[in-house]
């Protein structure tokens, strides 16, 4: 039973685990709000050691396991997929799960806050049913006219590219919850919700562009973007969210897609 | 949810917070908590007119005539031919001789006051948080803007060099 990869560990790798775990001390200011306890959020600094490479959901994480069971926040695969851990971390939209602790600057307290613009539930959870709701609106599944295809809708690699970017949304809220629009105005559609809308409009299997694009010509539809490019930034999956919303905007106006 | 709770009736946590709080303890914060105008659960009355985008597509094509416009304006009164110092009824009147510069300055009228107006109801619709509000000022800029233009107008068609 000797373990010979024992003697084949690298000086590098030898090197790399040494300074991997090379603590440092980080300061979480976290955004708490109760409403059984005190009407206002209040700030709360939690004192924390880490490794700079670990991300700020694992810093959340030994905060709620070791300091203050009572902190809450969402995640789930805490690897950038199910889009439930976005929140305002240094004052931006970001993925807890995707940003690490050396990318936002531990040498001053990392501020976490629930996004914006809708209501903060407790602590960094939000109501995401407005969210939602817009999402709903805009018909985000396939609609067809005419009789089944015997086999599948086929689709050209170009027609697949043309909304390829849109199809990436993982419905984080971190683009609307960053639109200055969306944060004065709850009614407006919000660009998650035409980034979906877009995916199906641009679809060529899809048969209700019409119907969707008439949707977003509403009064709080597209025309309430002001090309602000905060949900293109904030975007943790790098789609270009304004250009998305700009193509909506172009499809109405010449009534082509 | 904690705004529609008594302040007597809120019950301090026995958990006290590890860490120092920072609260400001500022009622206007928990205004951040709700926000303005939450989207309401039935899908919003659907407007069934192009205003907006025609609103749209008209802020990009005046702002464009603006340019040409606007500058060219700035630089046969202010540049031009002797400068600033030139401007006096004389010269104005010299202008509305001709139905070229009525016409240009008219153009420049309707569109700058239509530009205008129609970006501060994009700062309005933004801004406003309670309906009334909002009604009330888009009313006094609605008013405001008809009568500028009606002004306008009225003086550059009726305009008498010999007063
Ligand atoms: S936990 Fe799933 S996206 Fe971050």
């Amino acid at each position: 039973m000797s373990t010979p990869t024992v003697e084949k560990h690298s000086a590098a790798l030898d090197a790399a685990e040494a300074g991997g775990t090379e603590l440092i001390t980080v300061t979480l200011r976290i955004r708490r709000f109760n409403p059984e306890e005190h009407a206002d959020p209040v700030w709360v600094d939690y004192q924390l050691e880490m490794d700079p490479k670990e991300r700020v959901l694992d810093a959340l994480n030994k905060v709620k396991w070791e300091q203050d069971g009572t902190l809450t926040y969402r995640r789930s695969c805490a690897h950038g997929i199910c889009g439930s851990d976005a929140m305002r971390i240094n004052g931006r939209n970001r993925l807890a799960c995707k940003t690490l602790i050396k990318d936002v600057n531990p040498e001053k307290p990392i501020t976490v806050e629930a996004i914006k613009g809708l209501a903060v539930l407790k602590d960094l959870i939000v109501d995401m049913d407005p969210f939602f709701q817009a999402y709903k609106d805009v018909m985000p599944f396939l609609i067809t006219e005419g009789n089944q295809p015997t086999r599948e809708r086929l689709q050209s690699a170009e027609e697949r590219e043309r909304f390829d970017d849109t199809t990436k949304c993982i419905l984080c809220a971190a683009c609307t919850s960053s639109c200055p629009v969306f944060w004065n105005d709850g009614q407006y559609f919000g660009p998650a919700a035409i980034v979906n809308a877009h995916r199906f409009i641009f679809d060529s299997r899809d048969d209700a562009a019409e119907q969707r694009l008439e949707i977003l010509n509403d009064r709080e539809g597209v025309w309430r973007c002001r090309t602000t490019f905060n949900c293109s930034e904030a975007c943790p999956r790098g789609i270009e969210v304004t250009k998305a919303i700009q193509e909506v905007k172009r499809a109405l106006v010449t009534r082509r897609f | 949810m904690s705004t529609d709770t008594p302040a007597d009736l809120v019950v301090p946590s026995l958990q006290a917070h590890t860490g120092q709080g920072l609260g400001t303890g500022n009622p206007a914060d928990a205004l951040v908590v709700e926000p303005a105008r939450a989207r309401s659960k039935r899908t919003p009355r659907r407007t069934r007119t192009n205003f907006e985008m025609l609103a749209w597509l008209f802020m990009r094509l005046s702002g464009v005539v603006l340019v040409v416009l606007v500058l060219g304006h700035l630089l046969i009164n202010i540049v031009l031919d002797g400068g600033v110092s030139k401007i006096s009824f004389a010269f104005v009147a010299g202008k509305w001789a001709s139905p070229f510069w009525q016409f240009w300055d008219l153009l420049m009228l309707w569109l700058a006051m239509l530009h205008g107006s129609n970006g501060m109801r994009t700062v309005i619709n933004d801004y406003a948080e309670k309906d009334a509000t909002r009604l009330w000022l888009k009313g006094l800029l609605g008013v405001t803007t008809v009568f500028t233009v009606l002004l306008g107008t009225l003086v550059i068609f009726t305009f008498d060099p010999n007063i």
